[in-house]
């Protein structure tokens, strides 16, 4: 196992996670805090009361430059999601997802306008593939180019505003989703007010140098606590949102998922750009008809947590299997297991009373509505 | 006290033994926040999965130290499994067992015996 360690990617707060006494593990080729001292349960609970400060620096970074003028690089991305790029505003980030020709999904990202150029954000385990997908695709249009030198914070709940206000004045005016560059003596910040955890929040981009310091004197405030992936799970099951490469993946599309929300209406049947991304032909027709199976939330009935894998069957003894669950299990904000999943179309209504198979038992669970917590996003 | 390599404690009460998880153990697992216990009189053999754990990260077993008969489990861990972080090697025991030859306990570590173990 050491050996292995060793080859893991550190991110730039690697000797911060240290003296904080994290737990660390490896996560997408990183190692990364899965939790600190005061463990996942506090530190999620932490995050909905006061503040949490995540590090994410392992999520890619990507510049886009447009090279034949912003209109060819908007097209360019659009063509390789179901998403609108044209029409977002300089200053506003939006989500959208790479999708593949039958219509599943490579990876979710954020991605900004930025004015001259775009910013993209995308998922650890990803960013290999898709900084080669956007290079093999965009090079016509942009110049692509992966973030390196830089870490990502994301600082979150309630209290995330006033704390990051009180070194960062500018960012009181910002609304969810809304992104500012701001020059500190930490060097240029990229801030968007956005997050993974239902909470009102921000990601920081910051240069690799001056975000220990940065990240120091946030935790110094008596509202931060340093919080790991563990409780960042928890908090955006909480919050109904997919974790690639679990709810989401190259085999469930964007409508199957729940996030046809995210197509606008230009992109789908009769809209001004309609379809041109892979996978059209099958969202589309999703979008118009409906899925076989679709994502939804699950709320077990006994205490025991449904985990990842686990079946879901339509009735307490033989039956259908009907579903299985993709993240799954303990809120503390709630005090009991979730979890979601995929169910059949005749089983995904909300209230319908199915059965997850855990340990060879099944034990009652309920379809619910997503998320679990209503988000606080300062929209 | 008698400690086992997979980080359970065994404390003799007459002629029955109670089984928890040690310090270590609890610290590992994390908050606990699941605990299903095993059924009175059930029969259980050395290595058997007797009881689940499940913090908030994962589920874990505990398993059977010895032979023998589970004659009490501790209700109180099902309604309050964070029992377990708070109390590992007193009020949250996990359940108590007959044995045929209370023996076999000598085969398990001591506590200094343990600390060593654990390194």
């Amino acid at each position: 196992m050491p050996e292995q360690l060793t080859e893991l990617k550190q991110t730039p707060l690697r000797a911060l996670h240290q003296n904080l006494g994290a737990k660390m593990v490896p996560f997408a080729g990183y190692s990364m805090p899965v939790q600190y001292p005061m463990g996942v349960m506090a530190e999620h609970l932490h995050t909905r009361a006061e503040c949490g400060l995540f590090d994410v620096s392992h999520m890619g970074q990507v510049i886009l430059t447009p090279t034949d003028g912003i209109a060819a690089l908007e097209a360019g991305l659009e063509a390789l999601m179901p998403v609108a790029v044209s029409g977002l505003a300089e200053g506003r980030q939006r989500y959208g997802m790479f999708t593949n020709a039958e219509g599943g999904i490579l990876d979710d990202l954020m991605f900004a306008n930025r004015g001259d150029h775009l910013f993209v954000v995308v998922n650890a385990a990803c960013k290999a593939a898709d900084i080669a997908h956007m290079q093999a695709h965009l090079s016509d249009v942009a110049l692509v180019e992966p973030v390196t030198d830089r870490a990502l914070l994301a600082l979150q709940g309630p209290q995330a505003e006033k704390v990051l206000a009180s070194l960062v004045p500018d960012i009181r005016g910002m609304r969810f989703m809304d992104v500012l560059s701001v020059d500190t003596v930490f060097g240029a910040l990229w801030i968007s007010r956005s997050g993974y955890t239902g909470e009102d929040g921000f990601e920081i981009s910051i240069p690799a140098a001056t975000a220990p310091d940065f990240a120091r004197l946030l935790l110094d405030l008596p509202e931060v606590a340093p919080i790991g992936l563990g409780a960042r799970d928890s908090l955006r099951l909480e919050a109904g949102l997919c974790l690639y490469g679990h709810d989401i993946d190259t085999t469930t599309s964007p409508v199957q998922a729940g996030l046809g929300w995210a197509i606008q209406k230009s992109r789908r049947a009769g809209g001004a750009r309609e379809g041109g991304f892979p996978g059209a032909e099958r969202i589309l027709d999703e979008l118009a008809n409906g899925t076989a199976n679709q994502r939804v939330g699950l709320q077990p009935q006994t205490r025991a947590p449904m985990r990842e894998g686990t079946q879901i069957w339509d009735a307490p003894e033989g039956g259908q299997l009907v579903g299985h669950v993709t993240s799954g299990g303990f809120g503390p904000s709630l005090g009991a297991p979730i979890a979601m999943g995929y169910a059949e179309r005749g089983c995904a209504a909300t209230g319908t009373e199915l059965w997850g198979e855990v340990r060879g038992k099944r034990l009652p669970v309920t379809v619910c509505d997503l998320p679990f917590r209503p988000s606080t996003y300062k929209r | 006290m008698k400690y086992t390599e997979e980080h359970e404690w065994l404390r003799v009460e007459g002629d029955v033994v109670v089984v928890g998880i040690t310090e270590h153990a609890a610290e590992q697992l994390g908050d606990v926040v699941f605990v299903e216990l095993p059924e009175l009189e059930a029969q259980v053999v050395k290595g058997d999965e007797v009881c689940v754990i499940e913090s908030v990260k994962a589920a874990s077993d505990i398993l059977a130290p010895v032979d023998g008969e589970i004659v009490e489990v501790n209700d109180a861990l099902s309604d309050n499994p964070g029992l377990v972080n708070e109390d590992p090697q007193g009020d949250a025991w996990f359940f108590k067992m007959k044995l045929d030859d209370l023996r076999v306990l000598e085969d398990f570590m001591t506590e200094d015996e343990y600390k060593e173990f654990l390194g």
